[in-house]
């Protein structure tokens, strides 16, 4: 083990949520999370492109959803690694405005620029890693980033590309359910099995996981990612918009920003309903007033469908973890939606247990992300994670059938080889179609990529023979290499995803971001400089009524005259440079004065003085 | 590359502890996940992600007493393809002949076939249990000896169990589909 003298690395955990973010790191009392400039810890997972490209991420963005929709996006975790097809009932819900182009990349509309999901999430991550870097002073430039356990590998894919155009080493991808068990597991260091329901705001987790000895294990895990707060709010959406129709005579669906205030209304009464038995849906628009009361009996009747879609996923995770409820010793719940009392009491019935509850459930994924940055550093070294693949991966194979070659719930990494031939003589490429899901024929699994084994030397048909090495990483991710068996030489992989960016178009996004971040500091420090100039100059105009402004020569004053002019001439250029040396040669010019105010101070000072 | 025994440091048996591999699996998870490498060259990362990947293969094929005895018989040589558990045991023929009538019968709407289903699916399952049973003697046969003929022996009976699991499958699929 070799001794690490240098700086701390900070690498952070960042949980990137549907509706908020948050960035945490370990120090030596445990995880704790990075607040953001306005003092909150939850960055909303919002992001505004205004008309002069800049990008506005968080609570500001927040609040322009309300005011200039066109340009704002939320929620755009929905649409992480997924093609248009995918998303079909989300573009019913949700205002995305999709650009043409999108079949296996979706191309979002902000304002008159487009952008793909990876770059949305990447101004989110940004913010939250300028953030950790405000707080801590150094540069941060790795981190662990946290996703849903049951996203596929495009959509992990994504958030990791998401990372890298943020300009973050994406050290590892950790399960969200898995990240809040070690948050919990922490403290508790307990023996024995635990489930961790997670319900947040656009995806439902569930794992399950044997704890021994600093040793996380997961047996099982399950899920939905289609399935989350969101969807509670859209209920409730939906009764509003109908009221406000037959109320007002109006229909708000179409209204842009009609539909963002009431969506607001809806989810402060959802909120707030988790604390009292009875609330309003309240909306002031336009000189309109709508209310209407809801309380807690009807919202539980009106969730209850969703609620009981998350309890499928839990008995077939309890299933396939080859447990029974008994065994399972403590539930976990983690997610803003599990401060919902129907969600509490349903996975108390489900589980038999009482839910744990004492962490706060929007924080403690980043919390659990910390952790495993702090394990991957080597300063946590007796706690370890083993993760599970939550869908199994297979090929295409004869008649559209899928062979599968490893199995969901494998502990990762997991890897599996395969010898491929050709089919015809003289066959120079051969094509592996891969899948993942658990359904038998491809049609009714997910594309994953397809990859092409190029430049087989010209033999008969069945005498090749490539060694193909499917390998799921650390981070889920799927890996293939290939190697000829006759002449044992690695052999060339091209990889065609079927949804997500190719690392050429990723690569040109990174360096269009670097580019970005250059100039968004350019700019910053123009802004600083021109800040430093209004202080000087201000201070400059009092002094003019100073009596020592008087005690100058005439040609000291037309000096001050001079460099003043000069400053505000530049004042409004992009030139940092010539700001900074008219601001010097202004500073210059003022030093007598100064000095004689100085001067004046001190004497009057001393006249005051009783000796 | 080391066999899977090798790699967890016990002897080619067929029974064994699972509380003592599983102490062992830890253990060895400690030492060659790829988090405890993060910080180490390249060629160390990749070599940790090649360990850490076989003894998960490793894990899963050694806790299952069937994928196990599948290993062991090819470490030691037999070819465990499918063509074995394709062909019907003689002495199921009669059986497999009635079940396939009755689940065509199912199949094509006519629910009368239920009992007799059900029936099947009570014979096969103590079938099951009695292979298993068997394959439990057989292992212990194998490990006080280490005979070749007892693993020929375990071939055969594990591709009688394969294809009575085949047929279960198929029945459970007739009798609760969508589960």
């Amino acid at each position: 083990m070799e001794i690490d003298f240098g700086v701390p690395a900070h690498i952070v955990g960042i949980d990137l949520g549907t509706t908020n973010s948050l960035v945490a790191f370990m120090d030596l009392t445990g995880p704790r999370i990075v607040p953001g400039a306005d003092g909150d810890k939850l960055v909303p997972s919002v992001v505004s492109i205004q008309p002069s490209g800049e990008v506005v991420v968080g609570n500001p963005a927040r609040a322009l959803l309300l005011t200039q929709p066109e340009r704002t996006v939320y929620s755009v975790k929905r649409l992480m690694g997924r093609g248009l097809d995918d998303v079909q009932e989300e573009l019913k819900l949700f205002p995305f405005r999709i650009a043409p182009g999108s079949e296996s990349v979706i191309q979002l509309k902000l304002g008159e620029r487009i952008y793909t999901p990876p770059e949305i999430s990447a101004f989110v991550l940004r913010q939250l890693k300028q953030n950790a870097e405000k707080y801590f002073g150094v540069p941060v430039s790795k981190a662990v980033i946290t996703v849903p356990a049951y996203f596929n590998d495009a959509q992990r894919q994504a958030t990791k590309d998401a990372g890298r155009i943020a300009g973050l080493e994406v050290l590892r991808l950790v399960n969200e359910p898995t990240a809040a068990s070690l948050a919990y597991g922490l403290d508790k260091r307990k023996n024995g099995i635990v489930a961790v329901y997670d319900f947040g705001g656009g995806t439902f987790d569930i794992s399950i996981l044997k704890l021994q000895d600093g040793i996380f294990e997961v047996l099982a895990t399950n899920g939905d990612t289609h399935l989350g707060g969101d969807d509670i709010d859209n209920l409730l959406l939906k009764i509003a918009l109908e009221d406000v129709a037959s109320e007002w005579r109006e229909d708000l669906s179409g209204n842009h920003e009609g539909i963002q205030r009431l969506r607001r209304a809806v989810i402060q009464a959802k909120e707030r309903l988790s604390f009292v038995p009875v609330t309003n849906i309240e909306l002031e628009y336009r000189g309109k007033r709508y209310q209407r009361e809801i309380n807690r009996d009807l919202f539980d009747k009106l969730i209850l469908p969703i609620v009981e879609r998350t309890l499928v996923p839990c008995r077939a995770c309890i299933k396939d973890a080859g447990v029974s409820i008994d065994q399972i010793d403590e539930v976990v719940m983690v997610g803003g939606s599990t401060r919902i009392p129907l969600v509490l009491s349903a996975v108390e019935n489900l589980f038999r247990a009482k839910p744990h509850t004492e962490l706060n459930p929007d924080e403690v994924v980043a919390l659990g992300a910390a952790v495993q940055a702090a394990i991957l550093s080597g300063e946590v070294e007796d706690q370890l994670l083993l993760d599970v693949t939550p869908l199994s991966l297979g090929i295409e194979t004869m008649g559209g059938v899928v062979s599968k070659l490893i199995l969901r719930n494998s502990t990762i990494p997991a890897s599996a080889t395969e010898t491929f031939t050709t089919g015809v003589d003289g066959q120079r490429n051969v094509l592996i179609h891969v899948v993942q899901g658990e359904r038998e024929l491809v049609k009714d699994c997910r594309s994953l990529a397809r990859f092409d084994l190029k430049d087989i030397d010209p033999m008969p048909a069945g005498m090749a023979r490539i060694e193909v090495r499917f390998l799921i990483d650390a981070n889920g991710i799927l890996n293939v290499t290939a190697r000829d068996q006759r002449t044992g030489k690695e052999h060339s992989v091209e990889v065609k995803p079927s949804y997500g960016l190719t690392d050429e178009q990723v690569e040109k996004m990174i360096r269009e971001s670097i580019e970005k971040a250059e100039q968004d500091f350019a700019e910053r420090q123009v802004r600083e400089a021109r800040v430093e100039a209004d202080t000087i100059l201000t201070a400059v105009e009092k002094a003019r009524r100073h009596d020592a402004y008087f005690e100058l020569t005439d040609a000291e004053r037309a000096a001050i005259d001079k460099a003043v002019n000069e400053l505000l001439l530049v004042y409004h250029s992009d030139s940092l440079d010539l700001i900074k040396v008219k601001i010097e040669q202004l500073n210059q010019a003022t030093l007598k004065l100064a000095e004689t105010m100085m001067n004046t101070a001190v004497r009057g000072a001393l006249k005051g003085t009783k000796i | 590359m080391s066999d899977y025994y090798e790699l967890f440091g016990i002897p080619r048996s067929l029974n064994l502890s699972l509380d003592d591999l599983q102490k062992r699996y830890y253990e060895l998870s400690r030492q060659l996940h790829p988090d405890r490498f993060m910080r180490k060259p390249e060629a160390e990362r990749q070599r940790a992600l090649d360990m850490s990947s076989a003894l998960n293969d490793a894990n899963r094929t050694l806790k299952d007493p069937i994928k196990r005895a599948q290993y062991l018989l090819r470490l030691e040589g037999f070819d465990i393809g499918e063509q074995g558990s394709k062909d019907v045991p003689p002495e199921l023929l009669e059986e497999v002949f009635e079940l396939n009538m009755a689940l065509e019968e199912m199949r094509g709407g006519d629910d009368s076939a239920r009992p007799q289903l059900e029936q099947a699916e009570s014979n096969f399952t103590r079938m099951m249990s009695e292979v298993d049973q068997q394959i439990q003697a057989l292992f212990q046969e194998y490990d006080n000896a280490s005979k070749r003929e007892t693993l020929g022996e375990i071939r055969g009976v594990l591709n009688r169990r394969k294809y009575i699991q085949n047929l279960l499958n198929e029945v459970h699929a007739e009798l609760a589909p969508q589960t």
